[in-house]
């Protein structure tokens, strides 16, 4: 502990943040670089030839694909053809799909809203559900309530969400019949809003179509809830965590021995601190939710670019696959720029280092 | 030695949730060994008069959309399942752990980069990392198990950084500096000791996670191809028949595959305790 | 107001422990009047945090109070309820804490938690809160108080943030201030201006305190009443000048005997023979000098850690470095020791440079067997892996090449022996050795390779103070015996004055002043020295012996 008084940069809260935005901005360039050389070699390493896949005809003859070779530039160096590649990331062209006919750009923009829909929704359900089971097993620990909220996290990591997502379907579908067929978003003869910002719930409640609403809520609550079950183990495990190692803290100890009321130190004191490892947590909670969406959109069907990008490369059609690769890493560079800046607004002592 | 194993008896008296995760993973390993002995039935051979039986005396766990034993082919599919998580964890472990330390104890710019390097690699939906590497290297268990070592190692970089970085300044890791070690003697005969256990306590709670990718993946259709009893490959071929009410296809593959990484799991916990020198007296 | 403000009568506590309950108070009394000071002092595990703790409920789960009462004015509060409590803490009752930068909010500003404190007891809003809180930033003298109210505790020192804590605990005017080790971890004159701080503020508004010290001198000079605790007993109680002057318990009596102060020596510390005669001879003409170090310069990114350092030590001579937190102090010593590698200067050690090898390939330099350390914390200076033979048989291993391992065997079993450490201890680990017994190790360990120069890194810092002197007592005999040089590292200016011939005061990388350790303390000659001096607290010592 260093005696002299460190001068406090004071520059205003909000100056800091700035600050901290532009430098994580400054610092995700390296890493999203990383992840186009990593798709590049990817493509490169890929079993058969790009020319084949872009060619994308029926019966492309041997000469059209030495065309192909040579407007994509295949013959030429590696260097060059990797800044000719980021040159059409730039401009958005990821290639096209041989599957679909369309250019991958096209594809996963009609389809993203239908995956962010329900990691989003998947989110917000564990997280409500987490954190209060999380604090309420802090406060009493070795209680009842503790036991089963431990013993829930302990099992909520061991199913994998293929198995949970096929259960429910088994109970909520075929035994109780109160979950609609779990195909796609919605069912098939059901009207689809306008398109508006291709989230359907907030699209129907935009229009005020609850029918649709409700219709469009049902088909998204089970496999919201088969993400949700998957991560609320490890979220409400780190906010017990958390929440009991601030609780046990020396300065919950102060604020007890000044008599401070005690919801003020649960809430103000405890709480507040206890979710910043939460809030840490929270960034690799989503990115494992982003890798899961591929096996619960395989399972329910689910007309998002996880699944898009799966059919693609059963068909050993590569060009999504990038797209995808490539799609992932950019939200996920965008979810932890995002937890950062909200980091450092919550905590003071986050430097802008 | 006897010391430890008189250790390890009483920490498992005490600890009956330990002793049974204990239990089951010895049995797994036995199941894997032992399946040809164990199964009642032929795991490949079809036999389609018989399809899609319910769970009955004769077949413990009912039969599939060819006939085939469920439970004949759960057992089998413990090889499969268990052989590459041990193999995957085992590669990123030894990798993991020692570039982990020596990251840890060096410092400077090579652990900055590495760091942020792991940092990185562990935020990005691994899930699709390993897809996007089976694909890309080819469709085969080999890679399957490559692909599940490569997205395990940062966590194994990390770890082993951390633990090294709060000791490598510690006494008596300066002590054996002035006794005479060189740094590489530090790491491998002081500190690598030192953070095994914790690693252990990793690599066991590893092992159920890497299950549950390797299982993911054949689950999608990478990797293992049917007819191989495989979990993974057994939950996505019931997947077709559960709308239909044929549970069992999904229910008991599930089941094993979250009963083996609890087991993993709850050992993890337990060899925490196990293995932690203040514990013994 | 009359009768007692607090009372404490035959206290029993008991804490549920992974091996069985332990009673960590067994049976305590104590009376404190309004406005009164009363100091408890004790070694670890005496209870004496445990009972403040029990004063104001702060027990964590683990501990109960089995027996006994607690009156507050009168008011019996040993099973009060939560909404009694909250009325009691903060505003009748309040307390300090050792470690005050972990004992506020990181995430809240001072000011804040301030105002939360005196909202909690007041009904006033919080424009007026805001008002009273920059009142009591400047009441307990915080620099800059306007700006300072918007400050993070990080944003403050460890000294700022005891202040902020005293004014937290001042602000709702409770009549009794419970200070726990206040000043632990503090530098000696940022101790000395918070406790005056402290009573102070205590005195101008006629509050009771109850210091909880392990340091009887900070007790003596702040304290009019003492009360001693030997495992959760009160062994003796009384006016602070009665208890120093003439102590009754045996266990008084030691424990002042083993506090150092301004005129003890090695010798006063423990009862014993007076030490063996030195056997240090005036070093021959044209040999060298054991070390010698020329512009010591350490440069970390921003700070300069050693700032242009020399000095010299003579074979067996014992040379101190003392100085507060940030004086590069244990930066210089891992620098002779050639754990860390210099940003300029010359190290001679016996007439030849060992600067120049990196600190990476030192263990290959023939000085290494001859140059050792050892560490403060004795906890963390052993390998948890290592039985205590394997720890003291490590350097001997590598870096004597002995003909057998019975040959080892012998000489491990001696330096135990020489260092007091019972030859059936060997076997064990670390985490079955007591805090005294691990520091032996770890001396045993050092001079094992019989080195000529020992590097003292705060050796004792993390004792008690009756292990501390049996350990001083033992490095001292060592160095006679061995003709060892020392270089003794330590922020305590007492244990230096008494371990070394000759010292040194740094300050900030910088040699403030050297000299010959009588003459330095005696009449010392930079203001900085003086400021460190007149810092220390004491009890006076020569009103101590006169009535033996």
């Amino acid at each position: 502990m260093s005696d002299a008084a460190q001068p406090a940069p004071r520059g205003g809260k909000w100056g800091a943040v700035g600050r901290r935005v532009g430098m994580r901005l400054l610092s995700a360039v390296p890493a999203l670089f990383g992840v186009l050389v990593f798709t590049f070699l990817l493509m490169r390493v890929l079993p058969g030839d790009p020319a084949v896949f872009f060619a994308a005809g029926a019966n492309t003859g041997q000469a059209e694909i030495d065309m192909v070779r040579e407007q994509m530039g295949l013959d030429r160096p590696m260097h060059e053809q990797l800044l000719r590649y980021l040159w059409d990331i730039t401009r958005g062209n990821l290639g096209n799909s041989m599957t679909t006919g369309q250019p991958v750009r096209t594809d996963l923009v009609e389809r993203l809203p239908a995956s962010l829909e329900l990691t989003f929704s998947a989110l917000l359900l564990a997280l409500s559900l987490a954190l209060p089971l999380g604090i309420v097993a802090a406060l009493r620990p070795g209680t009842l309530v503790d036991h089963v909220v431990r013993f829930l996290c302990t099992l909520g990591v061991c199913v994998p969400t293929f198995v949970s997502g096929l259960l429910l379907i088994y109970v909520f579908y075929y035994l109780l019949a109160w979950a609609p067929d779990p195909t796609g978003r919605l069912d098939i003869f059901a009207a689809t809003p306008p398109e508006i910002t291709g989230f359907l719930l907030i699209d129907f409640a935009l229009v005020r179509d609850w029918e649709g609403w409700r219709a469009a809520a049902g088909q998204l609550i089970l496999p919201a809830s088969t993400m949700a079950l998957f991560v609320l183990a490890p979220l409400a495990r780190m906010t017990r965590a958390s929440m009991l190692a601030v609780l046990g803290s020396d300065f919950v100890r102060t604020a007890k021995s000044l008599g401070l009321s005690h919801w003020r130190i649960i809430v103000v004191y405890a709480l507040r601190n206890a979710l910043l490892p939460v809030l840490t947590i929270s960034g690799i909670v989503f990115s494992t939710m982003l890798g899961a969406n591929v096996l619960v959109e395989k399972v329910f069907s689910w007309p998002g670019v996880a699944s898009y990008a799966l059919d693609a490369l059963l068909a050993s059609d590569y060009a999504p696959v990038q797209g995808f690769v490539l799609l992932m890493a950019t939200i996920f560079v965008m979810v932890n720029l995002l937890i950062d800046i909200l980091y450092g607004v919550a905590d003071p002592r986050a430097s802008v280092a | 030695m006897s010391a430890t194993l008189r250790h390890v008896g009483w920490v498992l008296r005490g600890n009956p949730v330990t002793a049974a995760a204990a239990a089951g993973a010895t049995l797994l390993l036995f199941v894997a060994f032992f399946a040809p002995w164990l199964a009642p039935y032929d795991p490949i051979a079809s036999n389609v008069p018989n399809a899609l039986q319910p769970p009955s005396a004769a077949h413990w766990a009912g039969t599939d959309q060819l006939g085939r034993d469920v439970f004949s082919r759960i057992l089998y599919g413990t090889r499969v399942d268990l052989a590459i998580a041990f193999s995957a964890v085992s590669l990123s472990f030894a990798i993991g752990a020692v570039v982990g330390s020596f990251c840890g104890y060096v410092g400077g710019a090579l652990d900055r980069v590495v760091g942020r390097l792991v940092d990185v690699l562990m935020a990005f939906p691994l899930f699709v990392l390993a897809m996007a590497l089976v694909a890309a290297l080819g469709n085969s268990i080999e890679n399957i198990i490559l692909a599940t070592a490569f997205i395990n190692l940062p966590f194994y970089i990390r770890f082993a950084r951390a633990e090294v970085n709060v000791r490598r300044n510690l006494g008596w890791v300066e002590a054996a500096r002035a006794s005479g070690d060189s740094d590489l003697s530090v790491v491998l005969r002081f500190l690598l000791p030192n953070v095994l256990p914790a690693m252990a306590v990793q690599i066991s709670l590893n092992l159920g996670w890497a299950i549950l990718n390797a299982a993911g993946l054949s689950f999608i259709g990478l990797g293992i191809t049917p007819p191989t009893p495989e979990w993974g490959i057994m939950v996505a071929e019931g997947a077709r028949f559960i709308t239909s009410g044929h549970w069992w296809l999904v229910a008991f593959p599930g089941l094993a595959l979250m009963l083996s990484v609890l087991c993993f799991n709850l050992l993890g916990d337990g060899l925490r305790d196990i293995l932690d020198p203040r514990m013994r007296t | 107001m009359t009768g007692p403000l607090l009372e404490v009568e035959d206290l029993h506590i008991r804490f549920s422990t992974r091996r069985g309950p332990v009673e960590a108070v067994r049976g305590i009394s104590l009376r404190l009047a309004p406005g009164e000071t009363l100091g408890v002092v004790g070694e670890s595990g005496s209870g004496k945090s445990v009972t403040a703790y029990a004063v104001t409920h702060l027990l964590d789960r683990a501990g109960s109070i089995t027996q006994g009462r607690i009156r507050f004015r009168g008011r019996d509060i040993t099973r009060a309820g939560r909404h009694e409590l909250r009325e009691l803490r903060g505003s009748a009752m309040s307390m300090i804490f050792q470690n005050p930068r972990g004992a506020l909010n990181p995430i809240r500003t001072v000011g804040r938690q301030i105002a939360d404190v005196l909202r909690a007891h007041n009904a006033i809003t919080a424009r007026e809160a805001r008002e009273r809180a920059l009142d009591l930033l400047r009441a307990v003298l915080i620099r800059d108080p306007k700006g300072n109210l918007d400050a993070y505790p990080h944003e403050l020192s460890g000294g700022m943030c005891q202040r902020v804590m005293i004014a937290m605990a001042i602000a709702c005017e409770p009549a009794l201030m419970i200070a726990d080790e206040p000043t632990t971890g503090l530098d000696v004159t940022t101790q000395k201006t918070v406790m005056d701080l402290l009573a102070r503020i205590t005195a101008e508004r006629g509050m009771a305190m109850i210091l909880i010290t392990h340091d009887l001198g900070l007790a003596a000079q702040y304290c009019r009443r003492v009360a001693v605790m030997e495992r959760g007993l009160v062994v003796e109680e009384g006016a602070a000048a009665r208890l120093f002057q003439a102590p009754d318990h045996p266990y008084t009596r030691r424990l002042i005997a083993a506090s150092p102060t301004r005129t003890s020596t090695v010798a006063d510390l423990v009862e014993g023979d007076a030490p063996p005669p030195p056997r240090r001879a005036p070093r021959a003409p044209g040999t060298p000098l054991l070390l010698e170090v020329q512009g010591l310069f350490k440069q970390y990114a921003r700070t300069r850690a050693v700032d242009d350092v020399s000095f010299t030590l003579e074979p067996g001579e014992s040379l101190g470095l003392v100085g507060e937190s940030g004086s590069g102090k244990s930066t210089i010593s891992r620098l002779i020791c050639r754990l860390i590698d210099a940003t300029a200067g010359e190290i001679i050690f016996d007439g030849q440079s060992i600067a120049a090898t990196p600190a990476r390939h030192f263990h290959k330099a023939p000085q290494r067997r001859d140059i050792q350390i050892v560490f403060q914390d004795p906890t963390d200076s052993l390998n948890p892996r290592f039985s205590a033979f394997d720890s003291i048989a490590h350097p001997l291993r590598r870096l004597d090449r002995l003909p057998s391992e019975a040959a080892l065997r012998a000489r491990v079993e001696e330096c135990a022996e020489r260092c007091g450490l019972p030859r059936e201890l060997l076997d064990r680990f670390p985490h079955q050795l007591s805090g005294g017994q691990k520091a032996r190790v770890g001396i045993a360990r050092a001079i094992a390779t019989r080195p000529r120069l020992l590097v003292l890194d705060e050796p004792t810092a993390a004792l008690d103070v009756s292990v501390q002197a049996v350990i001083l007592k033992l490095l001292d005999d060592l160095r006679r015996e061995d003709g060892l040089g020392y270089l003794f590292v330590s922020h305590d200016l007492n244990v230096v004055r008494m371990m070394c011939e000759r010292t040194i005061v740094l300050r900030q990388g910088r040699i403030v002043e050297q000299g010959p350790s009588a003459a330095l303390f005696a009449a010392p000659q930079a203001a900085y020295t003086r400021e460190l001096l007149a810092a220390i607290p004491h009890f006076d010592p020569e009103a101590m012996r006169e009535p033996a």
